[in-house]
């Protein structure tokens, strides 16, 4: 679904001289429908700025990302016109970012429920579907009607997390989707994430936690000195336990 | 993926003030649009755009880079030296309507497009009734029934959550953020399929500025308009566009989705203009 070629990324800085800040080099890989990818790696080493070169809030310095949308058309995110990015933001690619950003004066059932209604849900169903998804993240039903900003980090990022997979997108990025969540949400969002892989959601997201990376992945790759480290290997979790017990 | 059709769309449009010389005809790189020769400004120049429908376009750039301009000679308060605009449902987008007749620009005025203007006087007559400014515009797209104006009037100022008890009363009494309401539901009157936003928040306190903005933001919501967004201030793009485009010296140096332009901006200005944000 999702087919990365020789993309890298650097930034030139010209109110710094010209400065070039090296962002990543030459990766590619690719990514199937139902499977998620964990990428893993050092702070610092281009994570990030990889999901936002697919997700296009950066733009990428060369390279391809082919992207085979639902009407099987293939669009190469790296080039593509800003209108044709909106349009699949909106239909089938979604992202969760590091760091949430909540929308001002806005409250959590009606972030859930525009996110919806823009995309032609009906009202009613919209509402019915948002109170489904902040009952799953665990959002308390006195915080619904509350402007997001004044939640904790890990209440913002669950409901992030709700707003992008309420949509059930056909491409989800995920960047650190569980770095700021205790022990039970954690559980919660791991769970609506393997659901959302099983219907058949194509997912690549950066991960620092172990269990995440276990329960979650299908496949994992390491970003090392900007590059993407060539000997990728399956996850398969029962098998690594089995290995570890074993005394591999 | 199919290819959308813009609702409005300019090419190559040129503002210039003065003559021009054969040194600032060839270099387009002039300091603020000025000429050192002959001193012409210009104002606008070479622009292309494109607004797709129900989008927020915003347009952001220094004072004097010549946004308010564009937004000018697209509703006809300033004359473009050269250049093509279109509306898809104008002549389903093949008359450049730059160049048509006076009745002709009345007409789009009144029923293509809305303009919201910084500065109130411009945009109201303050000593009519809130219900009159907007009923003046209903009669200028043909509105003739008194009693269905008035409804329609306090459905607007309804909309805009102006109290109907204020109908009759003079948008001069009003305060800022209130007369911007009123002119915004001025301009939304006839349902344009395209509003015109200059600076409608600039020199408004903070908490009205919020809920002009939010204002807005649920009338495109709402009713699908598309919108260009005039501004100097970042946070007022970033709250509201979904593209930007960004102005110096009369040109677009750069343009793309709103994310892009403030998490990484590629030209020497638009970094600028980032960095100052933050
Ligand atoms: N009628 C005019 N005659 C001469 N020069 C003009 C005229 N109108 C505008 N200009 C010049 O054109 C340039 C662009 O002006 P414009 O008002 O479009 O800028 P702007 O980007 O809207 O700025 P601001 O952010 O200050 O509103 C400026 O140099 C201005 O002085
Ligand atoms: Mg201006
Ligand atoms: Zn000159």
């Amino acid at each position: 679904m999702l087919q990365i070629q020789d993309l890298s990324k650097n930034f030139i800085m010209h109110i710094r001289s010209d400065a070039e800040i090296h962002g990543f080099d030459h990766i590619s890989f690719t990514a199937e429908a139902g499977k998620l990818i964990a990428i893993t790696g050092p702070s610092g080493c281009g994570k990030s700025s990889l999901l936002k070169c697919i997700y296009r809030t950066y733009t990428p310095t060369s390279g391809d990302v082919y992207y085979t949308c639902a009407d099987g058309s293939v669009v190469n995110l790296a080039k593509a016109e800003p209108w044709e990015i909106i349009a699949l933001r909106e239909k089938e690619i979604g992202y969760v970012s590091q760091f949430f950003s909540v929308i001002p004066r806005v409250s959590a059932l009606d972030i859930l429920i525009s996110t919806q209604t823009a995309r032609g849900v009906e009202a009613g169903k919209a509402k019915e579907r948002a109170c489904e998804y902040l009952e799953k993240v665990g959002i308390g039903k006195n915080l619904w009607d509350m402007y997001p900003s004044t939640f904790s980090g890990g209440e913002k990022q669950r409901l992030n997390i709700a707003n992008a997979l309420i949509t059930k997108p056909r491409l989800l990025l995920l960047d650190e989707p569980t770095a700021s969540l205790d022990a039970s949400s954690k559980e919660w969002v791991m769970n609506m994430i393997l659901d959302l892989k099983r219907e058949g959601t194509a997912m690549v997201g950066v991960f620092h936690d172990e269990i995440a990376i276990r329960t979650l992945a299908d496949w994992r790759y390491e970003m090392r000195e900007r590059k993407i480290v060539p000997t990728d290997y399956k996850m398969d979790y029962a098998e690594q336990v089995l290995a570890e017990a074993a005394g591999f | 993926m199919e290819r959308k059709k813009p609702v409005m769309w300019g090419r190559h449009i040129t503002v210039r003030f003065g003559e021009g010389c054969d040194y600032c005809r060839t270099h387009t790189n002039l300091e603020k649009g000025r000429c050192p020769k002959c001193h012409t400004i210009w104002a606008v120049r070479d622009v292309d755009f494109q607004v797709y429908p129900g989008e927020i376009l915003g347009i952001v750039g220094e004072s004097g880079s010549g946004k308010s301009t564009l937004l000018k000679t697209l509703y006809f308060d300033q004359q473009a030296t050269s250049g093509e605009a279109y509306l898809s449902l104008y002549h389903e987008g093949k008359e450049n309507f730059l160049n048509v007749s006076s009745q002709q620009k009345r007409y789009l005025r009144n029923h293509m497009m809305g303009m919201v203007y910084q500065n109130p006087m411009l945009g109201l007559r303050m000593k009519l009734s809130s219900g009159a400014n907007i009923a003046e515009k209903l009669i200028a797209a043909g509105g003739r029934d008194a009693g269905r104006m008035i409804d329609r009037s306090i459905e607007l100022l309804h909309h805009v959550e102006i109290p109907t008890e204020r109908l009759r009363d003079q948008p001069r009494v009003f305060s800022g953020g209130m007369q911007q309401r009123v002119q915004i539901s001025k301009a939304i009157a006839n349902t344009p399929p395209i509003l015109l936003l200059d600076e409608v928040t600039t020199g408004l306190d903070l908490s009205v500025q919020a809920k002009v903005l939010d204002l807005i933001r649920s009338i495109q919501k709402e009713l699908g308009i598309a919108m260009l967004i005039v501004s100097h201030d970042l946070a007022v793009i970033r709250m509201m566009s979904d593209r930007t485009m960004v102005m110096l010296g009369g040109r677009v140096v750069e343009e793309g989705l709103t994310d892009q332009i403030l998490e990484d901006p590629l030209h020497e200005y638009t970094q600028t203009l980032v960095s100052s944000l933050l």
